[in-house]
């Protein structure tokens, strides 16, 4: 099987504007920066989350929490059999309890992975409120998960694959949409 | 007249096949006329005697109804396991027509009246001869002999403890000595208990990597010496079970150059499997003594080959599936043997070059029959008709359910094996025959 | 996958990289003790069953601790109250618990061979728990995890293992590990408690205690059965105390990183002093801590679990 790119969807650029627009929407809603805390979900949540972070810097000055998640262990499909491993961590260098948390993830699609993410939080501590921010919301969801703030939206069937590639693992940014093909 | 496997006649002829005796097989193809139960001619050609029912056998050899040593028939106490009507049956099929019991039944065979119950549920099966030997000691505790002199009277062929050794030396000598006043030999289980331990196989590699408590040659090797030092001392005749180890090999080889009265047996799985098998956790491979290494295999096969062991037994040792079903350190010791012994030797020893067809039969009809003293094993004018038929060619492979013995615990399952018993023949009667699978009288 | 087999019957049949993956799992494992919920609902709905023939205090409680970690549902059956005493081969017991629809089953059995023989009859997972003196691979697992937390890569270092060799399953699990990541291991012990042929598992074997702990980055000191002495293994614990016992003196030949282990429950002033049991050398509760992650990466690896495939792509 491989990945086969049809087409570029957004490139760095475009990408920037659309963290630098969240940014924005995220000090509008908590008005400010107080009591935020910043949740990656691995993998490319985490650059995002970086990201994310440092744009809500540059407007704000204030330097925000950030922390990965891993939600391997929380997930509801143990049987099915994946690819070779990557080793993953879930770090949390703070106490969640009371904070207002930004749940950031590259794309969102059947909802599983951030109702995981949102039971692994919760054996952290307790927050006051979760907000999921996701750079691309590609549709079919599968839970009554939605998104508080998204990048992009983008219409897909569900042969299609949506690829979020980040500086930090892909050497690039930009965001693909594509297909497997069965070789 | 035509040949019938329904109706064999009193007097018949067996044609084209190659005649095996005297450790050689014929090069020429002969006959075998039989009559009334006897052997009438052996001859060579086509055959002389007209006007008898004739089997053409295509050129299979005929050979002397073989003879087994050492076989366990369970019974009485055990027929569960295996009865002396079903062990005859396996006998039969494998192209027996004589076993030697062993006396570790419930209770043992430790009198005169057994012994004659033994040999008379043998003729009732009536499908081969039935030697019983009696315990060593009562009750086979190693502790007071048995009545040897009523038990030979009443038939009891040899004395053994076989399955356990007989610890004290004292009473091996007496046994010793006492049996060769009769005439017969001690078999001896040469094993310390104390150098066994709680062994379940072979002390070595294989032991050490499955972390299950190894049995040491020297528990055999020190056995054995003790005993044939004994032997020489009495001038008895003692004839050493089931060799696994070169050690013991060298030992008996030493004590029959110098003139002791020895012999030795060796069984088809010591000829041909070692201890590595061990490593499926098998149970089919755990007996006693156990499988050992290369070099032992090739040690007793090889004094097979020249004499220093002198016959081919099988210590047939049925137990029922669910015993072998234990895991390996509980379950019993032993295997069957008796259908697979003719074949296994072919396929191993024959047919890799280490040993002669002609020898192999030899060691295992006529001569174990001679160091016992038994009245059967040579395929001559004038004797018993005990003979049997096989194709040394044919291939098979041993599947446990279709084994005659009522226990189904072979070591050799699955494996492909050389030559086939076509038929078996007890006094002129048909015993066995291979072609349907269905025993005939 | 990591694993891709239904079993863990032992290090033997491991490959290298198949323990590296494993002992990269239990690592993160380990990471979820410190967090304020010890747990992770992965096995939620799993059922395992420890089976345990033999008593076993630590072990069993390690793996209870792991399957409640992972949220699975558990049974335990020990051999007190089994039916094996009625007669009933292990082979029944384990058909009929395996009736009883469960995911995985642990044993421990005093028969070598044991799991390998359940493997074989049944569909559910088995993990060895010991199986005789054959081998406890996650005892092997949860020691290379200790000392690959203290050592890193194990290749080309020393481990010593001290005692009965012979009749203990943690040595031979700790060979084939070892042996396997390049590690050299030396076996030390009177030769009573010496399997024959051992060397062919690749070991270094060496009677004398001070010139097995030499250039040592490890020692792992076996607990003596005492009830070996009846048999005459070995005259008295004072005797091997003194011979093979790790005492101050011992540890004073040792390099100075070089870290003391025991699969415990420790025999104090016989395998070793009291004053090593207790002092800065021994990792005996590390042990301990990573013997529950470790088993827990089992459970989870051999359920199926793989770390990563969602991430990414796939949502």
């Amino acid at each position: 099987m491989g990945f086969v790119e049809k087409a570029v969807i957004m490139d760095g650029e475009e990408m920037q504007r659309a963290i630098m627009r969240i940014a924005h929407e995220i000090i509008e809603a908590n008005k400010g920066t107080q009591n935020l805390v910043v949740l990656g979900i691995q993998r490319r949540g985490v650059p995002l989350a970086r990201q994310l972070a440092e744009a809500i810097e540059r407007v704000e000055s204030a330097r925000l929490p950030i922390g990965s998640l891993d939600i391997t262990f929380y997930r509801d499909d143990l049987s099915t059999l994946g690819p070779a491993p990557r080793v993953g961590h879930t770090e949390v260098p703070f106490d969640v309890t009371d904070r207002n948390v930004i749940l950031v993830d590259d794309v969102l699609y059947t909802g599983r992975t951030v109702r995981a993410a949102l039971d692994e939080i919760m054996d952290w501590g307790r927050p006051r409120a979760i907000r999921l921010a996701v750079l691309i919301d590609r549709g079919h969801r599968e839970l009554p998960i939605r998104p508080d703030f998204v990048g992009k939206n983008v219409p897909t069937s569900q042969r299609e694959v949506i690829k979020v590639k980040v500086q930090e693992i892909d050497g690039v940014q930009e965001v693909v949409v594509g297909e497997v093909q069965q070789a | 007249m035509d040949w019938n496997w329904r109706s064999i006649p009193a007097e018949y002829v067996i044609a084209n096949v190659r005649v095996c005796r005297g450790g050689k097989l014929a090069k020429r193809r002969g006959f075998l006329h039989v009559k009334k139960g006897k052997v009438e001619t052996v001859g060579v050609g086509e055959p002389t005697a007209e006007g008898f029912p004739t089997l053409d056998a295509g050129g299979w050899v005929c050979a002397p109804g073989l003879v087994d040593l050492h076989a366990h028939f369970r019974e009485p106490g055990q027929e569960e396991k295996e009865t002396i009507a079903t062990g005859s049956r396996a006998a039969a099929a494998g192209g027996f027509t004589a076993v030697v019991t062993m006396p570790n039944t419930q209770p043992a065979i430790d009198n005169a009246g057994l012994v004659r119950y033994v040999i008379d549920r043998g003729l009732e099966a009536g499908l081969c001869r039935v030697f019983p030997t009696g315990a060593i000691s009562t009750g086979r505790t190693g502790e007071t002999l048995c009545e040897y002199g009523e038990m030979v009277a009443a038939g009891a062929v040899g004395f053994t403890d076989d399955g356990s050794p007989v610890a004290h030396g004292g009473l091996m000598r007496n046994a010793l000595e006492y049996a060769s006043m009769l005439g017969v030999p001690i078999v001896s289980h040469a094993e310390d208990r104390t150098l066994a331990g709680a062994g379940v196989m072979h002390e070595g590699y294989w032991a050490t990597r499955l972390g299950l408590e190894g049995i040491p040659r020297a528990a055999e090797d020190a056995c054995t010496y003790r005993d044939i030092e004994l032997a020489r001392a009495t001038g008895a005749h003692l004839h050493v079970a089931h060799v696994s180890t070169r050690g013991s090999v060298e030992l008996i080889r030493r004590a029959k150059a110098e003139g002791v009265r020895v012999t030795a047996e060796a069984t088809p799985h010591h000829l041909t499997l070692d201890h590595s098998l061990c490593r499926s956790w098998s149970t089919m491979f755990k007996m006693n003594p156990p499988l050992r290494e290369p070099d032992d295999v090739a040690a007793v096969a090889q004094a097979l080959a020249e004499g220093v062991i002198d016959c081919v037994s099988t210590d047939h040792a049925p137990h029922t599936a669910t015993e072998k079903e234990l895991q390996f350190d509980q379950a019993p010791f032993g295997v069957v043997g008796l259908e697979t012994a003719l074949a296994v030797g072919i396929t191993h020893l024959v047919r890799e070059g280490r040993l002669d067809l002609g020898v192999l039969v030899q060691r295992m009809s006529e001569r174990p029959a001679e160091i016992f003293h038994l009245p059967c094993g040579r395929l001559e004018e004038g004797n018993d008709a005990d003979f049997m038929l096989f194709d040394p060619d044919e291939i098979w492979s041993v599947d446990p359910a279709a084994l005659q013995s009522k226990s189904k615990n072979t070591a050799f399952a699955g494996q492909t094996l050389t030559g086939r018993v076509k038929a078996t023949f007890l006094r002129g009667r048909l015993t066995w025959r291979d072609a349907d699978g269905s025993l005939e009288k | 996958m990591i694993l891709k087999r239904k079993d863990l019957l032992g290090l033997e049949e491991l490959a290298a990289e198949e323990i590296l993956g494993i002992l990269d799992v239990a690592e993160q494992f380990r990471n979820i003790f410190d967090r304020p919920v010890r747990k992770v609902p992965i096995m939620r709905g799993r059922t395992v069953v420890n089976l345990f023939f033999e008593p076993s205090t630590r072990t069993r409680i390690s793996f209870e601790l792991a399957e409640k970690r992972l949220s699975a549902d558990i049974v335990n059956f020990s051999a007190s109250t089994s039916s094996l005493k009625k007669g009933e081969t292990l082979r029944d017991t384990a058909e009929n618990i395996e009736a009883m629809k469960v995911d995985m089953i642990i044993m421990r059995h005093g028969s070598p061979g044991s799991a390998a023989y359940l493997a074989r009859v049944l569909k559910s997972s088995v993990i060895n728990a010991g199986d005789g003196a054959h081998e406890h691979p996650t005892q092997g697992l949860l020691d290379m995890m200790t000392m690959r937390q203290r050592l890193g890569n194990l290749a080309g270092r020393n481990v010593t293992i001290i005692g009965d060799i012979a009749h203990s399953r943690v040595a031979r699990s700790n060979i084939w590990g070892l042996t396997k990541l390049g590690a050299q291991v030396t076996v030390c012990g009177p030769p009573t408690m010496m399997p024959p042929d051992v060397r062919r598992l690749g070991v270094r074997v060496e009677y004398d205690l001070r010139r097995a702990v030499d250039g040592a980055d490890v020692l792992n000191i076996l607990r003596v059965q005492l009830e070996r002495q009846a048999r005459s293994v070995f005259p008295s614990n004072r005797e091997y105390h003194r011979m093979f016992g790790v005492t101050e003196e011992v540890v004073r030949l040792l390099k100075p990183e070089c870290f003391i282990m025991h699969p415990g429950p420790m025999n104090r002033d016989v395998e070793i002093s009291s004053e090593v049991a207790d002092g800065p050398r021994q990792v005996i509760l590390e042990q301990v801590t990573n013997g529950v992650a470790v088993r827990m990466a089992i459970i989870y690896l051999l359920s199926g679990g793989d770390p990563g495939s969602l991430r990414g792509e796939t949502d």
